[in-house]
């Protein structure tokens, strides 16, 4: 099988319509992935041991199971109950709820790494837990987070095509649709691997960088 | 529900294929993690690079997209896989890139001393690494497998996109049949829910086998 430019060139402008769905995707997702995973993270150290070990078993079993049958679930069996949502909205949403299973226990790690006495600090400044969480805890505990939480971007980002299976258009199902129709998979999906990459290599050297800037921060 | 248990023998057939999917591309992946990580700290400057290629490449592009390379592309080219074949093979592949971090870690987080201990004895590469370093190193590996073994298999229902019938396959071939949605698939989700519970469970007796006698240092303190 020979690699046939024409296909090549013929293809390009609906992989990067569909590059733009996979990246409109993933950083709605990760929004949504990051305010729940925080809301996870904030609840896990609740007081009441029942909300507790509740969200531990319900974060479990949507981080044991695979995010594509989740997928079918919200698809197909959310119309049975009347809501009707876009499949890109289903996608996002199951997307963002997968991942922020992944992202609580980043939030957890980060804000468990502040120090006991700040803590204390706030209480006897008479601060209430809003203003605890919001001007003593939050700004020490999320500079530390930011570089795992840039690599759960990334992973999301790579998970994307799933959303293929539930008829979203896009970078992957756009050159599924282009190999059906013309009957080649050579070029589309070497060219969608190719794209991946190109976003995938750079962002995950910035995330280093970023690790590496903020140990630096913490020593100095 | 009582309609979709009826189709037991095929929800059966299937998971006995994710757990098939799950074990072989467990294996693969492992020791593909072993011969990438041990690459990764070689000597050889060739070695190291492409070690670093293949990484970047099976972590970098996405697995459904290495699946479909390998299930559709490769033909082409004259290299045939059933699909079974072709998922254990993508997923041992895209596994055993993230695995391949976790050893080459592992192994750079034993001592310096140990190195040095090594050499005192006058060991041979070979040896070192075999009786000194990697069995210090495995303990230390052992959670972050398991972390990965639960994404192998949530990965094996991508699986499913390339006409492999595993419990994704078989809960699709349900809704076709019966045109009930929340029953199969909520009970593949418990499917896949307990397989993975049970997986959590023997890494964790055998991260205990592990540790056992060791830290001695610290096992006198309590």
């Amino acid at each position: 099988m020979e690699w046939n430019w024409d296909h090549a060139f013929a293809v390009l402008p609906q992989l990067a319509d569909g590059l733009v769905v996979t990246i409109q995707a993933t950083i709605v997702a990760s929004l949504l992935a990051y305010v729940l995973g925080l809301g996870i993270a904030i609840l896990k150290m609740s007081k009441s041991k029942f909300t507790r070990i509740s969200l531990y078993w319900v974060t479990e079993f949507v981080r044991r199971t695979p995010i594509l049958v989740q997928l079918y679930v919200v698809f197909y069996v959310l119309p049975d109950f009347g809501i009707f949502l876009e499949a890109f909205t289903c996608g996002v949403i199951v997307l963002g709820i997968h991942f922020s299973t992944y992202t609580s226990e980043v939030f957890r790690a980060g804000i468990d790494n502040v120090p006991k006495g700040q803590w204390e600090a706030a209480k006897s400044l008479n601060y209430s837990p809003v203003q605890t969480w919001k001007n003593v805890i939050l700004p020490q505990a999320i500079p530390p987070m930011i570089p795992p939480l840039a690599n759960y971007l990334i992973t999301m980002f790579k998970e994307t095509p799933l959303l293929a299976a539930i008829t979203v258009v896009e970078l992957f199902r756009a050159a599924d649709q282009y190999s059906n129709s013309h009957y080649t998979y050579l070029e589309p999906m070497t060219l969608v691997g190719i794209f991946f990459l190109i976003v995938s290599i750079p962002s995950a050297m910035l995330a280093m960088k970023l690790e590496k800037k903020f140990k630096q921060a913490k020593t100095a | 529900m009582n309609e979709v248990l009826n189709f037991y023998p095929i929800l059966i057939k299937g998971t006995i294929t994710t757990i098939q999917l799950t074990v072989l591309g467990a294996i693969l992946a492992l020791v593909i993690s072993f011969i990438v990580g041990l690459a990764r700290i070689s000597k050889f400057k060739s070695v190291r690079v492409i070690a670093i290629i293949y990484l970047e490449f099976f972590r970098g592009s996405s697995a459904l997209v290495q699946m479909f390379f390998i299930y559709f592309v490769l033909p082409m080219w004259g290299i045939y896989f059933d699909a079974l074949t072709a998922g254990v093979v993508a997923c041992g592949l895209n596994v055993g890139a993230y695995g391949s971090e976790v050893v080459r870690g592992a192994i750079l987080a034993v001592g310096k001393e140990q190195h040095e201990a090594s050499q005192a004895l006058n060991y041979s590469v070979f040896k070192k690494y075999r009786y000194v370093i990697i069995p210090q190193a495995i303990p230390i590996m052992i959670p972050t497998f398991g972390n990965l073994l639960i994404e192998l298999l949530k990965l094996t229902a991508v699986a499913s996109l390339i006409t492999i019938s595993d419990l994704t396959f078989m809960a699709q071939i349900i809704r076709v049949q019966t045109a009930l949605t929340l029953e199969p698939f909520l009970l593949i989700l418990v499917i896949y829910f307990v397989i993975a519970s049970i997986l959590v469970k023997m890494v964790d007796l055998i991260a205990k086998k592990f540790n056992k006698g060791r830290n001695i240092m610290t096992a006198g303190d309590k």
